[in-house]
């Protein structure tokens, strides 16, 4: 046991437990909460949560921390509806996008690394900028009536009779695979990591760290463009009041799946099962239908307590136990 | 002059003049005040008054970033604080019903409650700051509805209504009452940071955590009482929101006060690593922070393209107070050996 609870991934075991646990007690308890699309449907409905977070994760376990992400997911949809509605072409729009998000990232993370500015207040002002740049575009909301777009947000992948998954999810999965195969098995993933760790020995190890820093806020930069062109599968609109808050949301999720925000640890995939959890909370939540919404986030909040006690634990255990095997040594 | 330069409370000082004298300029009738129901009335008035619930939150913010840390959770106990007081003045929570005294208290409780919860996860616990308060920031609002039951608490009925809105709204020899709170608070913390001990040993704690604890300072002491500051000036602010507009909106009251808080710190000049610190110049940093938004209103500028303002003001502040900006763009032409270091 003890080595269970040193072991790099137990945090990640029991969010996965936590997640099945959580399932099992819905199925259990209504009728109807135990099917395939239900199940899907968690999917679905946290598509765009799962890209941000995944992008976010790397940001995170590189020891610096991005809020603007929420507003680049309004940005990006209000400025696609915006062009679209103009006639661009639904694929330019959708690298343009991409394109921004990137940008944006890289010059919040090269002020971050080459100024010295925090990571907190670098991308505050990436945060205030997106969402200011959203009113300036429009006041209201607009919508997406293109044909690319609508079709893609429609489509519906069969996976049996009577369960599906949409577009957006088969992006969200490649991006959790992707992030996954980068975190762990490339020479970039494994400089976050460092970089995270220690930056000092990092540097002194001949790692490329100002680099490794800016690329990661691309990353995030890139992923939740890429969340707002899912998000806008999702609403089909854009809306410069969209989504206010979900940046917290979205770390939520990654200390939830195991991240620390100090840096060095955490996981791609353990992000995706605390977005995930959220999402069954809030479908357990309306499926008791007698309780107010806001209970989720007293939920969620109790469950980041938790975990985050947990981590301290863990911690605190890790340390004792290398104390004492330098001691033997 | 360079010693004036080098008070940490010039640069804020000079942007808020810069936009003072640009309202002066563009904005018409900014400067002006008028004498209305027997007090002070004007855009400068209006600013003193609007600006008292930042101020009280910049307060709390300054310390606790001095220890290094940084409280997120104020705008939840900012909704909380709100949320119990109407709802005792409204007569909803069935205890205390419409007493003015026992709103207050319980509001303030609240806010000491909240302080205490995030002090304890941060000193006693562990935690980050930020995922520690982050708990209070994504709990509070929904406790907030919780107390008000989802809605929206209006006290424009009840009897006690008068008095409560005074506090927030009211005037007191022609200023605002709000300004006096804000003042008196000041003061308190000033007498604390700069007349006690307590002072010194923040300070030291910020510059170094370790070194302040190996030379006896109780520094998880310290860190609780600073987040218990903080909770509790955010109460009063709570406070300040919900009197101002006669009622509770869990959703809205004090939604992102606490970047603008962190911004006004910021502005002031403080480190946001810790450290030294000036409470007077987080105050200016959040007179400037209401000054903006106030002339945004004067220019008859959409209110939403606020964001993008504050984000040119935090990215210009930011760049020249740091080094290696100053360095890069003011002596990359000398290619001095402090400009290749900073490559």
């Amino acid at each position: 046991m003890k080595k269970g609870i040193l072991s790099k991934n137990f945090q990640l075991f029991v969010t996965i437990v936590l997640f099945l646990v959580l399932f099992l007690a819905g199925s259990l308890r209504y009728r109807g909460f135990f099917s395939a699309q239900v199940f899907l449907n968690l999917f679905i409905d946290n598509a765009y949560l799962i890209i941000i977070a995944v992008g976010l994760t790397f940001v995170l376990i590189s020891g610096g921390i991005d809020i603007s992400v929420a507003s680049v997911v309004a940005f990006v949809g209000m400025l696609s509806a915006y062009l679209l509605q103009n006639g661009w072409n639904p694929y330019v729009v959708m690298l343009l996008m991409l394109l921004i998000g990137s940008t944006g990232g890289f010059l919040m993370g090269y002020i971050i690394h080459y100024f010295k500015i925090q990571p907190f207040i670098a991308t505050l002002a990436g945060q205030f900028l997106y969402r200011g740049a959203c009113f300036i575009i429009s006041t209201t909301s607009i919508i997406i009536d293109n044909p690319v777009y609508t079709t893609i947000a429609n489509y519906q992948i069969k996976l049996a009779p009577k369960a599906y998954i949409s577009i957006s999810v088969v992006i969200a999965l490649l991006v959790v695979i992707a992030g996954t195969i980068m975190a762990r098995f490339s020479k970039f993933g494994r400089a976050v990591y460092a970089v995270g760790g220690n930056e000092q020995s990092a540097n002194l190890m001949g790692l490329p760290v100002g680099r490794i820093k800016v690329l990661v806020y691309v990353l995030s930069g890139f992923c939740a463009a890429l969340g707002g062109i899912v998000f806008s599968f999702y609403t089909l609109s854009g809306y410069g009041l969209q989504n206010i808050g979900l940046e917290m949301d979205a770390i939520a999720s990654s200390v939830i799946g195991g991240t620390l925000l100090t840096g060095g640890v955490g996981s791609v995939v353990g992000s995706m099962f605390g977005v995930l959890i959220q999402g069954i909370i809030q479908t357990i939540i309306i499926f008791q239908g007698n309780l107010s919404s806001w209970w989720t986030k007293v939920a969620v909040a109790s469950l980041l307590c938790l975990f985050i006690v947990l981590q301290r634990i863990i911690s605190a255990n890790r340390d004792k136990f290398k104390r004492k095997m330098l001691n033997n040594a | 002059m360079k010693k004036l330069t080098r008070n940490q409370i010039f640069w804020p000082l000079v942007a808020l003049i810069v936009l003072l004298i640009y309202n002066a300029f563009f904005a018409k009738n900014f400067f002006k005040i008028s004498v209305v129901d027997g007090h002070l009335y004007g855009n400068l008035i209006d600013i003193l008054k609007n600006f008292a619930p930042l101020a009280l939150l910049s307060i709390g913010m300054t310390l606790v970033i001095a220890t290094g840390g940084v409280d997120i959770s104020v705008g939840s106990v900012v909704a909380i604080s709100g949320a119990i007081a109407c709802s005792i003045i409204d007569g909803r929570l069935g205890i205390f019903n419409h007493s003015l005294v026992s709103a207050l208290v319980s509001a303030l409780l609240s806010g000491l409650a909240c302080g205490l919860w995030n002090g304890f996860l941060v000193a006693k616990v562990k935690i980050q700051p930020m995922v520690a308060t982050l708990i209070l920031l994504t709990a509070g609002r929904g406790i907030a509805q919780l107390i008000t039951k989802g809605k929206i608490v209006t006290i424009n009925s009840a009897p006690m209504m008068k008095e409560y809105y005074f506090i927030g709204a009211g005037y007191l020899l022609g200023l605002p009452f709000a300004l006096y709170i804000v003042i008196a608070f000041l003061f308190l913390v000033l007498l604390l940071v700069k007349r006690t001990a307590f002072g010194l040993f923040l300070q030291s704690l910020g510059i170094n955590s370790k070194s302040s604890m190996l030379s006896g300072i109780n520094v998880d002491r310290i860190k609780l009482v600073v987040y218990t500051i903080s909770g509790f000036l955010a109460s009063i602010a709570g406070i300040l929101i919900s009197s101002n507009i006669k009622g509770a909106d869990c959703n809205n009251a004090g939604l992102f006060i606490e970047l603008d808080a962190i911004l006004s710190v910021a502005i002031g000049g403080n480190s946001l690593n810790g450290g030294k610190f000036m409470v007077q110049a987080s105050i200016v940093g959040a007179l400037f922070v209401q000054c903006l938004t106030t002339t945004v209103y004067a220019l008859g500028v959409p209110p939403e393209a606020i964001s993008l303002l504050k984000a040119i003001v935090i990215i210009v502040l930011c760049l020249f107070q740091s080094d290696s900006f100053r360095q890069r763009v003011f002596k990359g032409f000398k290619r001095s050996v402090k400009g290749a270091d900073a490559a």
